[in-house]
């Protein structure tokens, strides 16, 4: 495991030992933040227009120049968006899909992964192998036939398509938390084994505990998964009072259009909000469960 | 499962018990893998050769759906767009994603603020995302011609040009190139010091300690996310059935394989024919990445192994 602590200066991948000479140093720092600031400006632009688009009034949507702080700033483009564009119910919905979704990745992928990681049964390491094959099998070859299942058990138009199938697991998620079952010493079982424990109570009652870290990566990304998903709710979901959030403001911009934007934009920095708040509390999960996802490779 | 123990009564008790302990803990996935896995995959295959307009049971006619594919316009159409999109997508995340990570990793103040920055946008609702470059990339009062019109260009009408659409998309991917600069910086942290101190030691320039040290040294990621881009790419989709309400305007300039085995399949409800593109789909992606392990040999180092 990478460390990834922002205290400790990282090692330099062009170290400052390429002569020693300060106005090199000093170039090479310039050079530095130079590019660093270019860059953010690129990825902090968008941000910066979606929140000033959210606060305009209509008329200064078309204005040219652009222009960034409206006058006057239009709060109620907020309120709008809740009493026009529904945002509340979408924000519910979505809510209602991705608590249980989250609870389900957790649940079903930390015991499939206990299940790969510290039982040694016969076989398992080529049923694994299945686990990783599927990680390459796109959604769009799987979607026609599970469209039609869901349809047959007249489950179109619930949640349940969205949320039933992530109480049975996903790939991705079995990889990384095996990975971090197996780095749990062996002896942690074996002096269980001995007191005559279950292989279940072992799991509830050592291992869990233990993986708290790793169970919070993959309740984040579940989180984000299902908090960000568009295609789903777009094949399963009819009515436009189920919609989930990103359903719901794609929805508005083909319904309303052009010159409902600001508030339209109002809608789009709230449905972004929740992420960006669980992304500034949980920020060092986030980096380093990302990064643990990478190290395999 | 073919490579499965038969032998399960001729087995150790022990082992036996194990066995079942261990099939007890995995048989959710087992269910899933084989309704939501198995089931479909080999399903959508067999939809592919057969004529199954939704609201009647399929009816086989062999080849016959693939054959049509590559007369039809539109599918070869579709091939092209797509693989444009993540031939530029792939290469440039790839490169911005390293560059990225190595600026990250010199010895920055503010480390936390920027990489927050560079971030933020992989874990953005991608709808979100889609409905503000839209109105980024509007040619008449949006930022980014304007941003272009400081430098005296006069910029197109991007997501309204069939020539600049596919482009716009794949400038628009490069914003969300954030996890792979995390994945990437993780890896330049692990180069071991001593490596770079030696061959700065034996006189090697900046940029040959680049080749010859950390992009080695960290290949097996750029492989990792290589391949996790380029699957990504080939299914593209909401962005784009955000941006042009589901249709791959202008002029299908921005019609997506994933966009029009969609429009097969939901709009004009041929479900053998979606179903048929949806293999061509999943051969193409699996094809490059059989690619992509295959000349990862020649430039993947694995430590020494």
């Amino acid at each position: 495991m990478a460390q990834l602590d922002d205290s400790a200066p990282a090692p330099a991948a062009f170290p400052a030992f390429t002569g020693g000479a300060r106005s090199q140093r000093v170039a090479l720092a310039t050079a530095k933040y130079l590019a660093l600031g270019l860059f953010s400006l690129f990825f902090l632009l968008p941000w910066a227009w979606m929140i000033s688009t959210s606060l305009k009034n209509p008329e200064e949507l078309s204005l040219y120049p652009p222009i960034w702080i409206p006058d006057p700033v239009r709060w109620d483009n907020y309120v709008t968006a809740f009493s026009e564009g529904a945002l509340g119910w979408y924000l519910w919905n979505t809510v209602v899909v991705t608590v249980p979704s989250v609870c389900g990745a957790v649940l079903s992928n930390a015991l499939i992964a206990y299940g790969f990681a510290r039982i040694a049964w016969p076989g398992r390491d080529y049923v694994f192998a299945l686990v990783l094959a599927t990680l390459i099998l796109p959604d769009f070859v799987t979607f026609i036939p599970l469209y039609l299942i869901f349809r047959d058990l007249n489950w179109l138009n619930t949640y349940a398509p969205l949320i039933l199938p992530l109480f049975l697991g996903s790939p991705f998620f079995i990889f990384l938390l095996r990975q971090f079952f197996m780095g749990l010493p062996a002896e942690l079982s074996d002096a269980a084994h001995v007191d005559g424990a279950s292989e279940f109570l072992i799991f509830l009652r050592i291992i869990l505990p233990l993986a708290l870290p790793a169970l919070a990566v993959v309740a984040l990304f579940q989180f984000i998964g299902s908090w960000n998903d568009y295609f789903g709710p777009l094949i399963y979901l009819n009515d436009i009072d189920k919609y989930t959030i990103s359903l719901g403001i794609a929805n508005m911009e083909s319904s309303y259009g052009f010159s409902n934007f600001a508030w339209i934009m109002a809608a789009t920095c709230m449905s972004v909000l929740p992420i960006v708040v669980l992304f500034f509390f949980a920020q060092r999960t986030f980096i380093e469960g990302i990064a643990l996802t990478g190290l395999k490779g | 499962m073919a490579a499965f123990p038969v032998s399960a009564l001729r087995m150790h008790p022990r082992a036996r018990r194990r066995l079942i302990t261990g099939l007890l803990f995995i048989s959710p996935w087992i269910a899933g893998f084989l309704m939501f896995r198995v089931y479909p995959f080999l399903a959508s295959f067999y939809y592919s050769f057969t004529f199954y307009p939704v609201l009647r049971s399929p009816r086989w006619i062999g080849w016959e759906n693939y054959r049509n594919l590559f007369d039809d316009p539109r599918f070869l159409t579709s091939l092209w767009n797509t693989s444009y999109y993540a031939l530029g997508a792939v290469p440039l995340g790839a490169f911005f994603g390293i560059l990225l990570a190595m600026l990250l990793n010199m010895r920055v103040r503010g480390l936390s603020a920027f990489r927050t920055f560079f971030f933020l946008p992989s874990i953005t609702p991608v709808v979100a995302a889609a409905l503000v470059w839209l109105w980024m990339f509007n040619p008449r009062v949006g930022i980014i011609n304007y941003v272009l019109s400081f430098a005296n260009v006069q910029g197109p009408a991007w997501m309204g040009d069939p020539q600049w659409a596919k482009p716009a998309l794949i400038l628009m991917s490069v914003w969300s190139v954030g996890s792979a600069v995390v994945i990437y910086l993780a890896a330049l942290q692990d180069v071991p010091r001593e490596l770079l101190e030696a061959a700065a030691l034996d006189g090697a320039r900046a940029i040959q300690r680049i080749r010859h040290v950390t992009l080695p040294m960290i290949s097996p990621v750029i492989l990792f996310n290589l391949i996790v881009s380029l699957i990504a790419a080939f299914q593209l989709f909401t962005q784009v059935h955000v941006m042009t309400d589901g249709q791959g305007s202008p002029a299908d300039a921005t019609l997506m394989m994933s966009i029009y085995l969609f429009q097969s399949a939901f709009l004009f409800f041929k479900m053998g024919y979606a179903s048929a593109q949806a293999w061509i789909l999943f051969l193409i992606i699996v094809a490059f990445t059989l690619v992509l392990f295959r000349v990862s040999g020649r430039f993947v180092y694995y430590g020494g192994r």
